[in-house]
């Protein structure tokens, strides 16, 4: 991984200032950076959302997006300036010379092609191949990214193929002319955990192979301290600090940097079960499920949450977690089993229950964005809830909107009339908890509820709930992918693989061997800090048993 | 494939159930027609007794849902009765006109659907140019003005003044096809003019609005011209909604030509509706509306079709 200096230099960005345009006028978004790249480097760009990874990316291939201008600093790529170069002179690099690798590649291929057509329009284009040339190199490349049938996956179109395998796949097209650099956006922030890892592989195989220069886009550190030579830290379109990946992570300098790292240190001390014979506050037992002439989604599915408690249900997509929260609330009645309360079965269907059970199950989204409506005031929001289920009117519904902005520590003055749009998504998170509250339940599913968020503004709303959860003696049912998370709130466990629950237990036994074969290739495939993490694991493994081969 | 075939002959059925609700709705909307068919038929002066005589004749006096069934019995084998002025056969007397219709609206369609979509794939690759908005305007103001008015002016330039198209589209049987599409080259123009501007809009939107698609970037970071961006990567995905609204302009162009029809002096169906309303026949009345809504069935369920078939995810399952 330790390259020497003496490469020559592929990219030298220099002062590079990017507009962006929005209401009416040209705002700042890139304040002046600089960056240099030679020849087979890797370097990383890490930053929160708005921090202008993507922008820098977009602009290292001369690319300004839609609604943003380069407005100062030079760009110069194996010495050809690109801030001064015509349209026609960029777009000749682009897809020759410089590559792009796009966060969703199930959103960037395009739905009405074949895969090995999308492959090969590069190559045609710049006449660099033949058809059955450049078709053969397809399939070659698909090879060796260890795509199944790599001779037959090509001719698929991409609604065909899963996740991960088009991720993959796209990582073969930007080699499709064998570029000097590959920008890597995010390529596997979409993906599951087991999935990330084959993509993480291939990209690093691709990079070492063909000594490619790549600049890799994320705001996981422990995925890009596997990937890259060197760290780039951007906050609000500014470096922070910039080191060779060893030094960043062992010893990084600033206090943003280092608020970075301390993220995964949140944890709280475990709870078990109440001592006493107090009831589960919601018992799943032996529930079957699935949607409207679809196959079966849950199949036999158990579990209990105890009041005050917090349960992770954990799982790839697909295997079902969501749908459990669907049946308990009512919104999917099961097909077998049931779900009581306390003890008392609830009804089925959501129609055929009564206010204070409804008021048991509240639940906050992952998109806040989408969950909340962006034409209500936000004192509608909590508002409502709080109306239907405890009939306060008037002054006394006022002040309980006011308490309930108090408890997730947002200013009620400040906020009571604004609009969801008016905010930022660590702030619309909590206006989806203080609606959960607004109900006085006594249980609330989070599904996903940090995972579209900045890892610091997460952090603040784990906290958020950890306080609610002792003052109030909530119980959660916690649904996520993402393990730290579990690591640092939950007390009890339950995984999930194809809708049947594989393993159960309290949080400490689940993350201590021995494991349930699925639940091991969950943890292991979980990214670590230390950056020899991934060759490690990929030796574990075997080349031909990471991702998807893996799986039990 | 056998999914496609299944859902065009679920389209079928439910197709025939709503020809079969509007025919219901044309035979009693006409019954429904204030006046006497009688009186109408045989005007102000006729006696009391020859009014009973047609009534009879007709069989007017049997009740209106048994008169229906006979006619539906009858409209199902393409007998449409007949007419109520000179007493020849429906049947014989729309087929001509409908096929003269068919003509004139195939003739329209073929130039102004690939016209339409070329030039809304032109101004959506220069959209906000100079030229994107001119085309916009001219369109716009084309399909803003009545389609007689339009007529008009083109008989006043193109046949009166410059003498370059004959201004009645008077046609008969022993025509070559040259001589034909000669003779109606002035309504057919007009009727492109009408239809153009909502197909191009149209095509244009679907094009524009794909634009923000990360797979629309993907192409352009691939170094793809701006004119393969449109036409490789947009127009593929853009499809759908465009075969929607050619179908639309379509089924006008058979069953909104009236006006055009009149202007021309064209021997069309439209016409022949016209008149037969305005002489209360009302069997003539009935089977052109019948054809007209069986034709706007048609045209959607070949609309659905085609979106379909460009559909690749409906084209290419799991």
């Amino acid at each position: 991984m330790n390259k020497p200096q003496s490469k020559s230099v592929l990219l030298e960005i220099r002062g590079l200032k990017i507009d962006g345009y929005s209401d009416e006028t040209w705002v700042p978004i890139i304040k002046g950076v600089d960056l240099t790249l030679r020849r087979g480097e890797v370097l990383g760009l890490i930053g929160e959302s708005g921090a202008g990874k993507s922008t820098i990316g977009a602009a290292a291939m001369g690319y300004a997006r839609d609604g943003t201008r380069i407005s100062e600093g030079s760009i110069e790529f194996d010495g050809m300036e690109l801030t001064t170069a015509t349209s026609a002179e960029k777009r000749a690099l682009r897809g020759s010379r410089i590559a792009y690798v796009a966060q969703s590649a199930a959103a960037s291929f395009n739905p009405a092609h074949k895969l090995i057509d999308q492959h090969t329009e590069a190559p045609l284009h710049y006449r660099i191949k033949k058809r059955m040339e450049a078709q053969e190199d397809a399939m070659e490349l698909y090879e060796r990214l260890r795509l199944p049938s790599p001779r037959e996956i090509g001719f698929r179109y991409p609604h065909q193929v899963s996740g991960g395998q088009l991720q993959r796949a796209m990582t073969a097209m930007a080699m499709s002319c064998r570029p000097d650099l590959i920008i890597f956006d995010e390529p596997t922030t979409a993906l599951d955990v087991t999935t990330q890892i084959e993509v993480l592989a291939a990209v690093r195989d691709i990079v070492d192979q063909f000594n490619t220069a790549a600049i890799y886009i994320t705001h996981d550190l422990a995925v890009v301290a596997q990937m890259a030579d060197a760290i780039k830290v951007l906050l609000k379109g500014e470096e922070v600090e910039h080191a060779p990946t060893e030094k960043m992570l062992d010893a990084p300098e600033e206090e943003y940097t280092k608020s970075l790292w301390a993220v995964r240190s949140f944890k709280r001390p475990q709870k078990s079960r109440p001592e006493d014979d107090s009831k589960p506050v919601i018992s799943v037992q032996g529930v079957d499920a699935a949607y409207t002439g679809g196959a079966k989604v849950l199949d036999d599915v158990s579990f209990d949450i105890y009041p005050g408690m917090t349960v992770a249900v954990v799982g790839e997509s697909g295997s079902g977690k969501s749908t459990a929260a669907r049946v308990i609330t009512g919104l999917l009645p099961p097909m077998k089993g049931e779900v009581l309360c306390r003890g008392a079965a609830l009804p089925p269907r959501y129609q055929d229950r009564t206010r204070e059970q409804l008021r048991q199950a509240q639940m906050i989204y992952q998109m806040a964005d989408t969950a909340l409506n962006p034409k209500s005031r936000i004192s509608d929001i909590i508002g409502r809830p709080a109306q239907f289920y405890s009939g306060l009117k008037g002054p006394m519904l006022k002040q309980r909107v006011d308490e309930l902005l108090d408890l997730i520590e947002l200013d009620p003055a400040n906020f009571y009339n604004r609009f969801p749009p008016e905010l930022s998504g660590g702030q619309k998170q909590r206006i989806g908890i203080a609606r959960a509250l607004a109900a006085e339940p006594e249980f609330i599913i989070c599904d996903e509820v940090t995972s579209a968020l900045d890892q610091l503004v997460a952090e603040g709303i784990l906290k958020l709930l950890d306080r609610l959860q002792r003052e109030l003696g909530l119980a959660y049912m916690f649904i996520t992918h993402d393990l730290a998370t579990v690591r640092s709130i939950a007390d009890e466990v339950v995984v999930m693989q194809n809708g049947r629950v594989v393993e159960q237990g309290a949080k400490e036994e689940m993350f201590t061997p021995p494991h349930h074969p699925y639940t091991d290739l969950l943890l292991s495939s979980v990214p670590e800090m230390d950056p020899n993490w991934l060759t490690t694991l990929l030796e574990e493994r075997g080349v031909d048993n990471i991702g998807e081969a893996a799986r039990v | 494939m056998r999914d496609i075939l299944g859902l065009v002959a679920k389209r079928l059925g439910l197709g025939l159930v709503t020809l079969l609700v509007v025919s219901v709705l044309i035979f009693f909307a006409v019954e429904l027609l204030p006046g006497d068919i009688a009186q109408a038929v045989l005007g102000q002066m006729a006696t009391e007794e020859t009014l009973a005589r047609l009534r009879e004749e007709l069989g007017l006096g049997r009740p209106a849902i048994v008169r229906y069934f006979d006619w539906l019995a009858g409209a199902v084998t393409g007998d449409f009765g007949t007419s109520l002025i000179d007493g020849e056969p429906v049947t014989a007397k729309i087929t001509d006109r409908f096929v003269s219709t068919l003509f004139l609206a195939a003739y329209a369609a073929v130039i102004a659907v690939p016209f339409a979509i070329t030039l809304g794939i032109i101004v959506a690759l220069l959209r906000n140019s100079i030229f994107d908005r001119v085309a916009n305007v001219v369109t716009l103001t084309s399909i803003s003005s009545p389609e007689f008015f339009l007529g008009y002016i083109l008989i006043l330039y193109l046949a009166v003044k410059w003498s370059m198209f004959p201004a009645i589209a008077s046609i008969s049987s022993g025509m070559t096809l040259l001589e034909l599409l000669e003779r109606t080259f002035l309504p057919a123009l007009t009727l492109v003019l009408v239809v153009t501007a909502h197909m191009m809009r149209m095509t244009r939107a679907a094009i524009i609005n794909l634009l923000a698609s990360p797979y629309i970037e993907m192409a352009r970071l691939k170094g793809a011209p701006p004119w393969k961006v449109i036409v490789k990567h947009a127009l593929p995905n853009a499809w759908a909604p465009i075969i929607n609204v050619v179908a639309l302009n379509l089924a006008y162009l058979v069953t909104g030509v009236v006006l055009v029809e009149v202007v021309f002096v064209y021997p069309g169906i439209g016409q022949l509706l016209v008149d037969a309303v305005a002489k209360r026949d009302f069997p003539i009345v009935q089977a052109c509306c019948l054809i007209f809504a069986a034709t706007f069935i048609l045209l959607n369920l070949a609309a659905d079709v085609g979106a379909i078939l460009t559909n690749p995810r409906l084209r290419h399952p799991k």
